[in-house]
């Protein structure tokens, strides 16, 4: 199975051009098709996981050369992808996860006249995000990561037809572009570094190269890390992504593409370990992000941006996790995973209430669901819990391992990243539990219009079973270290440190500072009523609702400068450099006209100007050589 | 006493064959009577006397070893070498070309020669010899003539036999080109002009040729180089006699200030003489100036390059601009080979030895493009309001919307024109490349920039024809004024050089190999 694995990238990418193809003829099993061919993915993942599992840990680094792919000159890239732990567990989850959304949305797109073209996008997404994770090198990588980036692209768009959803996968494209330039920077310099793009080579050789290079390389990376996993301070797009069909923010946009950076950094482990600053910056976008997107997630009303925040926010945990180095990779990994399982448990959760509530994302219209959709309130519920770190759910065993790595250290970091995690903490469980009570719980703030009621079956299936992961999976990998051992070939045996403050009181503080939030946001948002209207916002509210502003920082600094710089650069274009060519042009035609007066037709003006010439160029000869 | 002189037949059996072919042609003028038929034979006989020489000089290139072989006629008076065959090689498929050319007609079957070429335009003998369908096929030997005339002139090492050579090529030409059918009175005005002026360039030639035999008291390369090698400082009379002999060859290249017969010529020759003039000569002109300046004015290169660099910057300059403004396409052409013949001077500048095989390949694309271009002029033919087929439409303006109406021969047409602008993937462009390359060798870079801005300019013209042809609405009133005509042996000519530009263009390295071989001279004579 192991040989096989380009199976899970060309079964997909297959169905996906098959689908976009076929045409209408397809229409009527185009979706199934897709499910299938995600089906189909997942069995050969798995298959290759159990074959992994029965090898020593050692020998779990499996290689599958495909093709060789460039050769020219001193750059030759040999296609191939890289079968490990890490990338079988992404595997795992993408397909895993992949297939119960291909499910979900052939109920929830039922009345949607592109369906097909629906399911060849998602597809597409699958094969770009498989072949992402597989591949062995950074040129291979970065074809999946162009691959998902543009099937984002087509999936956020997909309702092309209202002008603001065009615009926010125009502007999720746009800000992908800047992490790609720093991915595209990051091969240059790797290139010219190591002569390679290879992972294998590259961490061979990774000891022989100046620090201050692999600094540079590891930025680069994060730049591209912080585009694809809307991390500060290109997080701008993921708000407006939620633009897209339900399933494709449950897939993309929360469980597995926006965790592409996270993946970069981790795959990357080897550059990351030799170079401190470059860790510490990347732990530093982690807390920033996480404390931003936590504070954006309480002041936003629309649930379906709520929930994007939040996963900003976790990303930004992931990303802090993967910072702190060998210590962290296998929690950041973990929890991960983990959200993957809930979080998309959430948004299938958030599309599952849409549907009944004619589409409308207003929580403040919600409110009192947990009768109307017994299903969704329990598996939101678990979801909930989970995301919350509520022992024995999910979160709490990923999200706890964060917060005590994020402890360890000397000097301010482990106050700074530490005192960040766990204040994140709290302000998870206040937006979340505020999501929540205002959806479920309350009184019915419906419009008249709505009548909730249970979605069906191949919705909630898939709702359930993500529930289930939500509940047990943390407790599954964590117990023994499962995970921590698994992932150890490729992220390093890490040793144990001591936090700064002892674990029991991490995990205490913890807990207290959950709870504190959740008390909050039942007294405010589950027992008092909740306005139907948004009131007048505080400051604090406003700057958080805004997303703190940033879209009209970047359009103020960014985007006014460059669009001057343009039209000053096409006005330049059009009088100075399209007039020097007229002007030129215009003159030679004149100068013709000119010099076509010498074509007199009369022969003794013709030998006269022959004599004159030979005259001049005798004189000229005779007196160069005098 | 009179000794008769040492003849290597064999090596010069290419001449011969040609120059045989043309006697056996005057005779058919005499004794075949029947219009028809004679035009026939005619054209059999001029195809077979080319390619039959064809086939004797690609023995022979086989024959001699790459490096600096070949066979010393006459006491030096003529070389074989490979560079002499190869330019022979060219000149006589170009030869060829023209043949199958000449023979053409219209639709309505009017060749492209006037019936009787003594007749003064416009009199009753003219309207007579077109009643009687007579025909001046004695163009066919003419045109052997001319073309064993320029095989003699690009293996000529003797400044004599260079200058009897240059008559016996230039006479036969003055005369095609008072020959055309239409437009009687502008084919001989031009002709006479090219003939004036060609006197007068001879004149100006054998003046040098003079003043070079005062100082070295003799008239072959080889003498004069060893003059000029022996004595250096004494240049009085080489310098002013170098500089007239090579204004003479100029004079056949079409170098500015010596062009102003070519646009007068071109624009009044009958068109299929106006190809094999365009191509032919200039490629003659162009070996005779490699052989004279490459083994015998070399040394020479100080007080030489100026000049050189002079009249090709002014050339490409005053061909491309005038270019411009022109509104016969013929005319047009003509300027465009005169800025060709400074893309090829480029070349020259720095004397590099990779000139002696850029230059060749560089006119094996000019001409072939060149014939195919003019041989697609002969097809574009105006049409009266009574719908009698009328003489070639040269105006630019009636070319627009050919591409409609016949999208080959206009798609063609476009292939030609971008080759002569240098676009890539056309053999123009391997040829211009080759050229400058071999200037930017002897560090000529500044005059490559001159070539490189004139051949940007010059694309103006040459795509202007082609927006003309493709993307321009035909007015209404000029939508019945033009007709495509159809003869098979200018289609032929029109496939075999657009197969060519093409070939050269993508896939030009056998031909590249074979210049390469050419670029050897045989010196020390």
């Amino acid at each position: 199975m192991l040989d096989l694995t380009w199976l899970l990238i060309a079964v997909p990418l297959a169905s996906a051009f098959v689908l976009i193809l076929a045409g209408k003829r397809a229409d009527a099993w185009g979706h199934w098709m897709g499910v299938a061919a995600s089906a189909t993915a997942f069995v050969v993942g798995f298959g290759a996981f159990l074959q992994m599992l029965g090898l020593d840990a050692e020998s779990r680094e499996h290689a599958v050369h495909l093709f060789t792919w460039i050769s020219g000159g001193e750059l030759t890239v040999d296609a191939g992808l890289l079968v490990d732990p890490l990338s079988i567990s992404f595997v795992l989850l993408v397909t895993f996860v992949g297939t119960l959304i291909h499910i979900y949305s052939v109920a929830y797109m039922e009345h949607d006249p592109r369906r097909r073209i629906f399911f060849a996008y998602l597809n597409l997404f699958v094969a770009s995000m498989l072949l992402l994770v597989l591949a062995d090198s950074y040129l291979l990588l970065f074809v999946g990561w162009e691959g998902v980036g543009l099937a984002s692209y087509l999936l956020i768009g997909f309702w092309n037809h209202k002008p603001e959803y065009a615009t926010a996968a125009n502007k999720a494209f746009i800000v992908n572009r800047i992490g790609d330039i720093g991915l595209i920077i990051a091969m240059g310099l790797l290139f010219a570094n190591f002569g390679t793009l290879s992972f294998d080579e590259i961490f061979a050789e990774v000891g022989s190269v100046d620090t201050a290079q692999l600094t540079a390389i590891g930025l680069a990376l994060l730049v591209a890390a912080t585009g694809k996993s809307a991390q500060f301070p290109l997080q701008s797009w993921l708000g407006d992504a939620m633009a897209g069909p339900t399933p494709v923010s449950a897939l993309i946009h929360a469980a597995t593409m926006v965790t592409a950076g996270v993946y970069l950094i981790v795959r990357s482990g080897d550059i990351f370990a030799l170079t401190e600053t470059a860790r510490v910056v990347v732990a530093a976008v982690g807390a920033i992000t996480l404390i931003m997107g936590a504070i954006i997630g309480m002041a936003k009303d629309d649930i379906k941006k709520a929930l994007a925040a939040s996963t900003m926010s976790q990303i930004g945990y992931m990303m802090l996790a993967a910072g702190l180095g060998p210590i962290g990779y296998a929690f950041a990994i973990f929890h991960l995973v983990t959200h993957g399982f809930f979080k998309a448990g959430m948004f299938l959760g958030a599309g599952s209430v849409m549907h009944a509530m004619n589409d409308s994302v207003d929580m403040r219209r919600y409110g009192a669901l947990r009768t109307a959709m017994v299903v969704t309130w329990v598996t939101f519920g678990l979801g909930w819990l989970a995301i919350l770190g509520v022992p024995p759910f999910s979160g709490f065993w990923s999200k706890d391992k964060i917060i005590e790595a994020a402890f360890v250290g000397e000097g301010w970091q482990p106050w700074v990243f530490g005192l960040a995690a766990l204040i994140g903490a709290g302000l998870t469980a206040f937006y979340m539990s505020r999501l929540f009570f205002m959806t479920f719980h309350g009184k019915a703030r419906w419009t008249d219009d709505a009548h909730p009621h249970e979605s069906p079956w191949l919705m909630t299936g898939p709702m359930i079973v993500l529930s289930v992961g939500s509940a047990l999976l943390g407790w599954f990998l964590a117990s023994g270290d499962r995970f921590t051992t698994w992932l150890e070939p490729v992220t390093g045996h890490a040793e144990e440190h001591d936090p700064v403050l002892a674990v029991p009181v991490i995990m205490t503080l913890t807990l207290l500072l959950v709870a504190v939030g959740v008390v909050v946001a039942w007294l405010k948002y589950g027992r008092a009523d909740v306005p139907e209207e948004a009131p007048a916002p505080s400051l604090g509210v406003l700057v958080a609702s805004n997303d703190f502003y940033q879209d009209s920082f970047n359009r103020a600094v960014l985007q006014r400068p460059g669009t001057h710089l343009t039209r000053t650069l096409v006005y330049a274009d059009a009088a100075v450099v399209d007039g020097a060519v007229n002007g030129t042009g215009v003159g030679l035609l004149k100068l013709g006209e000119f010099l076509r007066k010498f074509q007199s037709g009369q022969v003794r003006r013709y030998s006269a100007l022959i004599l004159i010439a030979v005259a001049a160029l005798i004189a000229g000869v005779v007196l160069g050589v005098l | 006493m009179f000794t008769a002189p040492e003849i290597s037949y064999m090596a010069f059996a290419p001449m011969i064959v040609v120059l045989l072919g043309g006697a056996a042609g005057v005779l058919v003028e005499a004794f075949i009577r029947t219009p028809a038929t004679r035009r026939s034979v005619q054209l059999a006989l001029t195809l077979v006397a080319t390619v039959g020489a064809l086939g004797v000089a690609v023995v022979q290139w086989a024959t001699y070893s790459p490096d600096s072989a070949g066979v010393i006629g006459q006491t030096g008076y003529f070389v074989m070498d490979r560079q002499a065959l190869a330019w022979q090689s060219m000149i006589l498929i170009f030869g060829a070309l023209s043949a199958l050319l000449f023979a053409a007609r219209t639709r309505a079957g009017e060749s492209a020669f006037t019936p009787l070429g003594s007749a003064a335009p416009g009199s009753p003998e003219e309207a007579e010899a077109h009643r009687r369908g007579l025909e001046v096929t004695e163009v066919f030997p003419l045109m052997l003539f001319a073309v064993g005339g320029m095989m003699a002139f690009v293996s000529a090492t003797d400044l004599i036999a260079l200058f009897v050579a240059l008559e016996v090529f230039s006479l036969p030409l003055y005369l095609m080109a008072a020959l055309a059918r239409r437009k009687r009175l502008l084919s001989e005005e031009g002709a006479l002009k090219y003939f004036l002026l060609g006197a007068f360039s001879s004149a100006v030639f054998l003046f040098g040729a003079a003043l070079l035999y005062g100082a070295t008291a003799s008239t072959g390369y080889g003498d004069i180089l060893a003059y000029v090698l022996a004595s250096p400082g004494d240049l009085t009379l080489i310098i002013p006699g170098a500089v007239l002999v090579l204004v003479g060859l100029l004079f056949k290249l079409g170098a500015v200030p010596f062009h102003t017969w070519s646009p007068d010529a071109y624009q009044g020759a009958p068109t299929p003489v106006t190809a094999f003039m365009a191509a032919a000569t200039k490629a003659a002109a162009a070996a005779a100036l490699l052989r004279i300046v490459y083994v015998a004015l070399y040394p020479l290169e100080w007080e030489l390059s100026w000049m050189i660099w002079t009249i090709a910057i002014l050339t490409m300059a005053v061909g491309t601009i005038v270019a411009l403004v022109q509104t016969d396409i013929k005319r047009m052409l003509a300027y465009s080979s005169v800025a060709h013949a400074g893309f090829i001077l480029v070349a020259f500048a720095g004397f590099s030895a990779e000139a002696l095989s850029a230059v060749p390949f560089y006119l094996l694309t000019y001409g072939i493009a060149t014939i195919g271009a003019f041989a697609i002029i002969t097809q574009v033919r105006e049409k009266a309001a009574d719908g009698t087929v009328g003489g070639e439409a040269t105006r630019l303006g009636q070319w627009a919307g050919l591409g409609r109406r016949d999208p080959l021969l206009a798609g063609a047409m476009g292939l030609f024109l971008l080759s002569f602008a240098g676009i890539p993937l056309t053999a123009g462009f391997i040829g211009k490349f080759q050229v400058f390359a071999a200037a930017v060798d002897q560090g000529g870079w500044p005059i490559v920039l001159v070539a490189v801005l004139a051949s940007a300019a010059a694309a103006f013209f040459y795509v202007r024809l082609i927006v003309l042809m493709f993307l321009t609405d035909v007015p209404e009133d000029q939508q019945e004024s033009v007709e495509v005509d159809y003869h098979p042996y200018t289609r032929v000519v029109v496939w075999i050089t657009a197969a060519a530009t093409l070939l050269l263009g993508v896939l030009p390295a056998g031909a590249l190999a074979l210049a390469s071989d050419a670029g050897t001279l045989l010196t020390g004579l």
